[in-house]
């Protein structure tokens, strides 16, 4: 019996030292590869929206930083104020100017997506019919553009689009067009420029999913008769689904926030939310409402397109 | 079937054309001898010469690499322990937070990404006196921030899709974790780790957003500059930039082709012999 209870001592003693040397060699190298990157990301990615959210309640003021204090102590009463301003968000409301801008970003995102999604298909289906010989050197003519500086790709357009620019030019000689047609600081150059510049971003997942696809079911399909118009929406498209769901998440996402096509190739009345919040910290110096704005587009843009990622994301899992 | 076909390569060869025509205008119009952009003035490299010349764009470049290479180590780093985290480590408290945060700087928009945290170091310099001022070490803070996400992402997925035996037989063989990490994981999933380091470099070299929010008066880096000249319209100094830049990426992508097919080659080779 003594020696029993001897032994359960002893492996519960040695359990609780596994335990211990464990706690001693394996767990701190754990702890710390999980803890360096999650503090990395609380402090630098976190916390910043914490801050972005209290200075929208504040006031813009003529100060270093420009914003009033959310705190107040008065130091003889003995008093804590607390003044949040809802002013901001008020104004947000109340102009509709912000409104159109959040819409009008969505608008050119999403047609611009289309466009993207247009331009892109036929070329990832290319390549994915393509002799495994040309294969690698169809994807690598993809992938450079996308490795080359984006805001010079932008820049290229802007001598392509102008009046005595490229495309003018051979319109003109080709007899097509009389007169230069106005295409710089149009939200037409916008959609050319978001289309462009992101199209690489819809061209890669298109081709894997249309790789992986069984060529034999197209064949079966005429075989039984289906036109090929017939067979490309019911079969190519239904399989591709996966690579255009995730081209167009990729495309649209990063379109919706875009600051420098508008920027540089739209018009002034070319209206986006990034660059309404761009102008409203730099032109206008006006931090707090600048805070609202990325507040509320932070719930209303980022937050769904996150739930539907993962949605999708978890769709796929299964 | 052959008229399906001849429509394909049309449509994809227009595709092809609109890929490449102004990028090949570019580097045309860098060899034009005239200042005014659209006029024709036969073939020179004067503005290359231009170019070097430039004080404000050399700073900028040098800046640029200088801040590029900091965060895309640092970000490689952080961005394998994050992914190591999310895929080797099991549950931890806190994990779907943690996952959440690593993905999210994917689809932030960049402006928002760039206030915040402009925010963030004014709220920290006026509690704590630092960062003090901002410049080159706020820059390499944000871009670290943003390009780990993606370096986090890219080893998670390889490190899902790896084979554990490799892991399990040096632990069976009493291999301590830090050597099995070192000895192991490590090289096993280095094409990851490269081709984060990759676009983390890549990322940081062409941000132009963020960069312009965390940056202070005196550090602009290169797509600050160039930016602030090509908003008043075509200057053929930035031509001329933009050639060698591309120039560069095509001998880049060109030597990464030729390594994998030599790379598939051996592997074919081994799994053959």
């Amino acid at each position: 019996m003594s020696s029993l209870s001897g032994n359960v001592w002893l492996s519960g003693f040695s359990t609780w030292k596994a335990r211990f040397i464990s706690l001693r060699n394996i767990n701190w190298g754990r702890f710390s590869v999980i803890s360096v990157p999650y503090l990395w990301l609380a402090v630098f990615f976190f916390i910043p929206f914490l801050v972005v959210f209290k200075i929208s309640l504040s006031e813009s003021a003529i100060a270093v930083p420009p914003y009033t204090d959310l705190l107040d102590f008065d130091m003889e009463e003995a008093y804590l104020n607390i003044k949040l301003n809802l002013g901001n968000y008020l104004y947000l409301w109340e102009d509709s100017f912000y409104f159109d801008a959040y819409v009008s970003s969505i608008k050119i995102a999403a047609v611009s997506t289309f466009f993207t999604l247009l331009v892109g298909f036929p070329i990832a289906y290319l390549i994915a019919r393509s002799d495994d010989k040309y294969r690698g050197i169809l994807l690598a003519l993809v992938i450079l553009p996308f490795w080359t500086s984006f805001l010079l790709r932008v820049y290229a357009w802007v001598g392509l689009l102008k009046k005595q620019g490229l495309v003018n030019e051979v319109l003109m000689s080709m007899g097509i067009i009389n007169e230069p047609l106005t295409m710089l600081q149009t939200d037409f150059a916008v959609y050319i420029g978001i289309v462009y510049t992101y199209l690489p971003f819809m061209i890669l997942p298109l081709y894997s999913a249309l790789e992986k696809m069984d060529i034999s079911l197209l064949e079966a399909a005429e075989d039984l008769g289906a036109r090929p118009i017939q067979s490309f929406f019911m079969i190519t498209v239904p399989l591709a689904m996966p690579g255009i769901i995730a081209g167009c998440m990729l495309v649209f996402i990063p379109a919706v926030g875009e600051y420098v096509i508008p920027a540089l190739l739209g018009g002034s009345d070319t209206l986006m939310i990034g660059r309404v919040l761009w102008d409203e910290f730099s032109l206008n110096r006006d931090w707090p409402m600048a805070s609202a704005v990325a507040t509320v587009m932070l719930v209303f843009l980022v937050l769904p397109i996150m739930l539907i990622r993962n949605k999708s994301g978890k769709e796929e899992g299964m | 079937m052959k008229r399906r076909s001849l429509f394909l390569n049309s449509t994809a060869a227009f595709g092809f054309i609109f890929l490449y025509a102004p990028i090949i205008s570019l580097i045309v119009y860098s060899f034009n001898e005239s200042k005014l952009v659209t006029v024709w003035g036969g073939w020179s490299i004067k503005w290359y010469g231009e170019l070097f010349k430039n004080d404000q764009i050399m700073d900028a470049a040098f800046l640029s690499l200088k801040i590029a290479f900091i965060s895309a180590t640092l970000a490689v780093v952080l961005g394998t322990m994050a992914g190591f985290a999310l895929s080797r480590m099991g549950r931890f408290r806190g994990k779907l937070l943690f996952s959440g945060w690593v993905s999210a700087p994917l689809v932030m928009p960049e402006v928002i990404t760039g206030l915040s945290l402009l925010l963030l170091f004014v709220a920290l310099e006026s509690a704590f006196g630092w960062p003090a001022g901002r410049g080159e070490m706020t820059v390499i803070i944000a871009h670290t921030t943003f390009c780990l996400a993606y370096v986090a992402v890219i080893v998670q997925s390889r490190l899902v899709v790896l084979d554990d035996t490799l892991e399990e037989a040096a632990m069976d063989l009493g291999a301590k974790p830090s050597t099995l990490f070192f000895l192991v994981t490590l090289p096993l999933i280095s094409p990851a780790i490269i081709a984060g380091w990759l676009l983390s470099f890549t990322l940081s070299l062409d941000d132009l957003v963020i960069a312009s929010f965390v940056s202070g008066p005196g550090d602009s880096t290169l797509p600050m500059v160039i930016f602030s000249k090509v908003r008043l319209g075509v200057t053929p100094e930035v031509n001329a930039l933009a050639t060698l830049m591309i120039a560069i990426v095509a001998v880049g992508v060109i030597f990464a082709m030729l390594y994998m097919r030599k790379q598939n080659k051996m592997l074919a080779a081994a799994q053959e012999g």
